[in-house]
C-alpha cells in the first residue's frame, strides 16, 4: 500500500503541502477533492516525485523514503517504474502514432519485445474504445481521445497505482463522460488509482475514499458516504457549489 | 564572354567538388556531433565536478561566437605553428591547410548550433519530460527517443541556416591557401582580368549548392512534421 506521513512543500511563502498524512489503499479508488490552489496537484505529484516534498516519509509497502533526505535516482525509478501519471494535458508523444505512445515504455522501460509490446498496446486501445486510430497521430485526436490513449498509455505499464490530475478538467462534458466510463471500467477491475477532480457525481460513483485539501491541509479522509453525508458545513459548501446546488 | 565561362567554370566546379563541398559537409557533421555534445553538458543538471566542464563548454560556445572566423583560421594555421610546448608540441601544432580548415570550420559551426539545439530542447513542453519520466524512463532514454526527435524538427531551419552560412564561409579558407572554388575565381580572374564575370561565376556556384541544400532542407522539415497538422 501507499502511504505518505508529514509532507511538506513550500512554493516561496506559500506552503502547498502542510503536514499532509494519508493512505491510499491498494484496488480501491482515492478521490482528491478541494477548492483551486488547495495542493492537490501538488499532493498526487509529490507521490509520482514530479515534486519534491521537502520534508515527509513515502511509504511503498514496506519501503520506507525518508523525503527530508537526498532520495537516490534507483528509488524515484522504482517509484515510477510501479506508478503511472496520467496528466490535465495528456502529454501525448506528438511525434509518435497512437500505438506507438502505448508501446514505447514496455519497450524502452520494461523490455518488452515490439511484437508483444504492440500485440498488448492494440489490445488496451481496443479496451479504450480506440482501436481504429491506433496508426493516427495524436494531434488527430479529440481531447477526450487523447485523453483515452493517454490511459492505455498507463495501463500498459501494469502500475500499482495510477495518478490522475483532473484528467477531464479540459474537456468538454460529451467528450468527459468518454473518459469516465474508461475510468470507471478501470476501477471496477480493482486497479487502484488517485484522482484529483472537480466533478463530484463521478467522484460519488467511482471513489472507494475521499480526501478533502485546503489550503494544504487535509479536512477530510474517509469513505465515499462518508463524505456525501457529512456535516461539516466547508465541506456541505463545496459540495453544493461544485454541483451548483444554490445556483 | 561564353568562351570565359565554358573554360573556367569546369575549373570552378572542380575546386567546389574537390574542397568546398567536401570540407563543407564533413565540418558540418563533425560540427553537429559537438554541437550536440556541447548543448547536453550546457542543458546537464549535474553537479560537482561537471561543472566545471560546463563552465568549459560555455567558454568554447563565447570564444567561437565572439571572434570572426576568419581570425580563427589564422590563429589556427598561421598562429598554432609557434605554440610550442616542451614534451608536448615540441615543434608547435603543423596542421596540413585542410585540417585546420576542417578544424576550425568545426568549431565555429558546433558553437552556433550548440546553441540552436540547446534553444530546441528547451522549447519541448515540459509536460514531455513529465509523461515520460513517469513511465519510468531514464533522462539520457528521454533525450533519445522523446526529446531529440522532437527537437530535431524545431531546429531544422535553424540549422539549415548555418549549413549554408557555413557553404559560403568556407570561401574564407582560400586564406589559408586551400584552393577551393573562391582561390581557383581569383587566379583565374588574375589572368584573364575579367573580374566581374569570374566573381560573378564563382557566386552562382554558391548559389547553386546553397540552391540545393535549401531543397533539402524543405524534405526534410516535411518529412520532420509528418505528425505536425497543418495550419490552414
Ligand atoms: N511551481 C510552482 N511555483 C510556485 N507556486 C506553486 C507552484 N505549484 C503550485 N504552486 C502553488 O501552490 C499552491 C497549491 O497548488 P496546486 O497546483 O497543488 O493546487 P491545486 O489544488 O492543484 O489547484 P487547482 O485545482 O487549481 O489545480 C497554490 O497556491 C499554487 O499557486
Ligand atoms: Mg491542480
Amino acid at each position: 500500500m501507499l502511504r505518505v506521513e508529514n509532507l511538506n512543500k513550500t512554493f516561496g511563502d506559500k506552503k502547498a503541502l502542510n503536514n499532509i498524512s494519508a493512505a491510499f489503499p491498494e484496488k480501491q479508488t482515492t478521490v482528491i477533492v478541494g477548492p483551486s490552489g488547495s495542493g492537490k496537484s501538488t499532493l498526487i505529484r509529490s507521490l509520482n516525485f514530479l515534486e519534491r516534498p521537502e520534508s515527509g516519509h513515502y511509504y511503498f509497502d514496506d519501503q520506507d523514503i525518508d523525503l527530508s533526505k537526498r532520495v537516490d535516482n534507483k528509488t524515484i525509478l522504482g517509484v515510477r517504474r510501479r506508478t503511472e501519471m496520467v496528466f490535465q494535458g495528456y502529454n501525448l508523444f506528438p511525434h509518435l502514432s497512437v500505438l506507438q505512445n502505448v508501446m514505447e515504455g514496455p519497450i524502452q522501460v520494461l523490455k518488452k519485445n515490439k511484437r508483444e509490446a504492440a500485440e498488448e498496446a492494440h489490445e488496451l486501445l481496443a479496451k479504450v474504445g480506440l482501436a481504429e486510430k491506433a496508426d493516427v497521430y495524436p494531434t488527430q485526436l479529440s481531447g477526450g481521445q487523447a485523453q483515452r490513449v493517454a490511459i492505455a498509455r498507463s495501463l500498459a505499464m501494469h502500475p500499482e497505482y495510477i495518478f490522475l490530475d483532473e484528467p477531464t478538467s479540459a474537456l468538454d462534458p460529451e467528450l468527459e463522460l468518454e473518459v469516465l466510463k474508461v475510468l470507471l471500467q478501470i476501477a471496477n477491475e480493482e486497479q487502484s488509482m488517485i484522482i484529483v477532480t472537480h466533478n463530484m457525481a463521478f467522484a460519488q460513483q467511482v471513489a472507494n475514499k475521499m480526501i478533502f485539501v485546503e489550503d494544504g491541509q487535509i479536512l477530510f479522509d474517509g469513505p465515499v458516504k462518508e463524505f456525501f453525508n457529512t456535516d461539516n458545513q466547508r465541506i456541505v459548501d463545496f459540495i453544493s457549489a461544485m454541483t451548483f446546488k444554490n445556483i | 564572354m561564353w568562351h570565359i565561362i565554358t573554360t573556367s567554370a569546369p575549373q570552378i566546379l572542380a575546386a567546389g567538388l574537390k574542397y568546398t563541398i567536401p570540407i563543407s559537409i564533413v565540418s558540418f557533421v563533425i560540427g553537429l556531433i559537438i554541437a550536440l555534445f556541447t548543448a547536453l553538458i550546457r542543458l546537464s543538471q549535474r553537479k560537482g565536478a561537471f561543472i566545471i566542464i560546463k563552465a568549459i563548454a560555455r567558454f568554447y560556445v563565447w570564444l567561437f561566437r565572439s571572434t570572426p572566423l576568419l581570425v580563427q583560421l589564422f590563429i589556427v594555421y598561421f598562429g598554432l605553428p609557434y605554440l610550442k610546448i616542451q614534451g608536448v608540441f615540441p615543434n608547435g601544432i603543423q596542421m596540413a591547410p585542410v585540417a585546420a580548415g576542417i578544424l576550425t570550420f568545426s568549431l565555429n559551426t558546433g558553437a552556433y548550433c550548440s546553441e540552436t539545439i540547446r534553444a530546441s530542447i528547451l522549447s519541448i513542453p515540459h509536460g514531455q519530460w513529465e509523461a515520460a519520466y513517469s513511465i519510468g524512463m531514464t533522462r539520457p532514454v528521454i533525450l533519445r527517443r522523446i526529446i531529440l526527435p522532437q527537437a530535431l524538427r524545431v531546429s531544422l531551419p535553424p540549422l539549415s541556416n548555418s549549413f549554408i552560412s557555413l557553404v559560403k564561409d568556407t570561401s574564407l579558407a582560400a586564406s589559408i591557401t586551400i584552393v577551393e572554388m573562391f582561390e581557383v575565381s581569383q587566379q583565374i580572374a588574375a589572368q584573364n582580368y575579367q573580374p566581374l564575370v569570374m566573381y560573378s561565376l564563382v557566386a552562382v556556384f554558391y548559389a547553386l549548392f546553397c540552391s540545393v541544400l535549401s531543397w533539402l532542407q524543405g524534405y526534410l522539415e516535411k518529412v520532420t512534421s509528418r505528425y505536425v497538422t497543418p495550419i490552414n
